[in-house]
């Protein structure tokens, strides 16, 4: 018998014991991300090299890009645990972004972040007793809240761009930056820290996986599964809401498409990091740098000079492949 | 706690469930002592998990009440179950793949630290219930490789004995055991009895629903058997053979119902 088999009752966390956990519980699965956000890194570095790629402003570009899918990313992780699925945030983010300006208008930037926030939290709520009142699958709500929500967007302003003038909120949520530090990145590593730790150190965290691996175990065992789904589809909203706060700050508008194409990108960003498209596994570390790898991608296609349509095409074949790629490795763990 | 050894922990009377035609459960009676362990015998689609769903607040009764300590109580989910004291051992496990043996153990019943906000949030105290889950499974006897290790890599007979630890270490007054054995091992097996009369032992009243007879007469006091829905027999384990038993579940023969 090997140590390791010995009677339970040794709670020694030795070194032993962390590397055999890390090794079962992690496979290779949880390293895919970063090593594809490496090698598309290199490989861009050094085919785009005359085409400015590897730019600090280029890279700071990409950075501003990813944050908005990250946030996103960091949400949809959590529906995606609970085994729900959102497919409504790019159309939040869209109204959120039009809600945030029109309240930066009248109140501050303050109220211009709460609103949009509110206005995401509560269109996830509702998605959430829909799906678990009504008993409709979470992907078929979200798909008619998409509907709702864009077209709710494009009347409010007659699908026009809204002005955002207030320097506070722009600073904040925008262009500011903490020394050489974009605010855009700060609010990324802000997000997924909490994540994270919601995650992984606080009981609902547990619930939302545990809801999602196995809802009747789950149910068995006392978990208000009902509860957990609800605030795990407003999470994501509520993130999507953010992101259109950030993309609201990026552009100094308030747009009614604002984020709305960004739905595919965040879902590949969120499996290609290695949470499970069925519940019950999710990283926020891999929804970001999943989020980082999509954004590398949409800038490396710009650069090469790819037209919009056949950037289109590339992109939905890379997304297929990268999910595809993944979610092999994921089975097999 | 529990009461005194002997007497009556959970009473069930006119228990009634259909699942649309199927009636999987008419007019059951069924009561557990304290310090006591009585077998639920019957043969597949008897009703014998339906029964356990009924009393664990996973399915609501359609007639039928439970009394728990001569109260009645309305077992309206397995929250209000396992708050009333009563710890179950699925047939499906309900054990959680994905997260580790501690977590499983712990599962909606977790520590948390940082006082009244910590506890608002949820902030787990991970340290005392990886220290508590070695205590809880070396007072068990019950053998993992690693408290660490998530329950999809362990042994179908290792995640039972996870499912029961929780139940046993939970269960303060009353516990029900759907199959807790069926997929364990020899060895394992025997821990499982041994676990169950200490249990026993401790006063806690215990349910074992199980298809082995061997286990019937080696540590059950009374046994209960349920045919098609209805409670064929009830008797005590010393006065029966393994034989009666068997005709009682495949109804050659008909039994006392008891008192
Ligand atoms: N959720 C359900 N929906 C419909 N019918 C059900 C359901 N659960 C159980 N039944 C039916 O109720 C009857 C009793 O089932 P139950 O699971 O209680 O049997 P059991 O005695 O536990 O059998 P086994 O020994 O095979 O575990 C069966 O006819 C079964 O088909
Ligand atoms: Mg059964």
């Amino acid at each position: 018998m090997t140590d390791d088999s010995a009677a339970a009752g040794r709670v020694l966390p030795g070194a032993d014991q962390w590397l055999a956990r890390r090794r079962q519980d992690a496979g290779l699965r949880q390293y895919v991300v970063y090593m594809a956000a490496a090698l598309i890194f290199g490989l861009f570095a050094v085919i785009l090299r005359d085409d400015g790629f590897l730019t600090a402003s280029n890279l700071l570009n990409i950075g501003r890009q990813a944050a908005p899918i990250a946030v996103m990313a960091v949400g949809m992780a959590f529906a995606l645990a609970a085994a729900e699925i959102d497919l409504s945030v790019g159309s939040v983010a869209a109204l959120s972004s039009l809600a945030a300006a029109e309240a930066v208008g009248s109140y501050g930037f303050v109220a211009g972040a709460a609103v949009a926030l509110a206005v995401g939290a509560g269109i996830g709520l509702v998605n959430g007793v829909i799906a678990v009142k009504v008993r409709i699958p979470s992907f078929l709500v979200t798909l008619g809240m998409l509907g709702i929500v864009s077209g709710i967007a494009r009347n409010l302003n007659n699908l026009q761009s809204l002005p955002i003038r207030n320097d506070a909120f722009l600073a904040v949520f925008g262009a500011g930056s903490v020394g050489p530090v974009s605010s855009l990145l700060i609010w990324t590593v802000v997000v997924g820290v909490i994540g994270h730790l919601v995650l992984h150190q606080l009981r609902w965290g547990r619930h939302v996986l545990s809801v999602g691996a196995d809802r009747s175990a789950a149910a068995a065992l006392g978990i208000n599964t009902d509860r957990i789904r609800v605030t795990a589809l407003m999470t994501s909203a509520a993130a999507a809401s953010f992101a259109g706060v950030l993309l609201a700050g990026r552009l100094a508008i308030g747009r009614h498409d604002l984020g709305e194409n960004l739905l595919l990108t965040v879902i590949a960003a969120v499996v290609i990091g290695g949470t499970n498209l069925f519940g019950g596994r999710a990283s926020v570390a891999g929804a970001i740098a999943g989020s980082v790898v999509m954004a590398m991608l949409n800038n490396g296609l710009i650069l090469m000079g790819l037209r919009v349509a056949d950037q289109l095409i590339a992109r939905g074949v890379i997304i297929i492949l990268a999910v595809a790629l993944s979610m092999r490795e994921q089975k097999e763990t | 706690m529990t009461g005194a050894a002997g007497t009556p922990a959970l009473e069930v009377e006119g228990l009634c469930k259909s699942f649309r035609a199927v009636r999987a459960l008419d007019r059951v009676a069924l009561s557990l002592h304290y310090g006591r362990v009585t077998a639920l015998l019957g043969d597949n689609g008897a009703g014998k998990s339906t029964l356990v769903k009924c009393i664990s607040g996973v399915y609501a009764p359609d007639a039928g009440t439970v009394r728990v300590d001569g109260t009645v109580q309305a077992v309206a989910s397995p929250e209000a179950a396992r708050a009333l004291g009563i710890e179950t051992v699925h047939q499906t496990l309900a054990v959680i793949d994905p997260l580790d043996v501690v977590e499983n153990l712990f599962l909606n019943r977790e520590h948390t630290r940082g006082g009244r906000f910590g506890a608002w949030l949820g902030v787990l105290d991970k340290k005392r219930m990886r220290v508590e889950s070695g205590e809880i499974l070396s007072r068990l006897d019950i053998r993992i490789p690693s408290l660490r290790r998530s329950m999809s890599a362990l042994s179908g007979g290792q995640r039972q004995a996870v499912a029961i630890g929780r139940a046993a270490a939970w269960g303060q007054q009353i516990v029900l055991l759907d199959e807790p054995a069926a997929a364990l091992g020899v060895e394992q097996a025997a821990r499982v009895l041994d676990l169950i009369r200490s249990l026993r032992d401790a006063g806690v009243a215990v349910l074992l629903i199980t298809h082995n007879m061997d286990r019937v007469t080696d540590c059950c006091d009374r046994a209960v058997v349920l045919r098609q829905g209805r409670k064929t027999a009830e008797v005590d384990v010393g006065e029966v053979t393994k034989d009666d038993l068997v005709a009682y579940i495949t109804g050659a023969r008909t039994g006392d119902l008891g008192p």
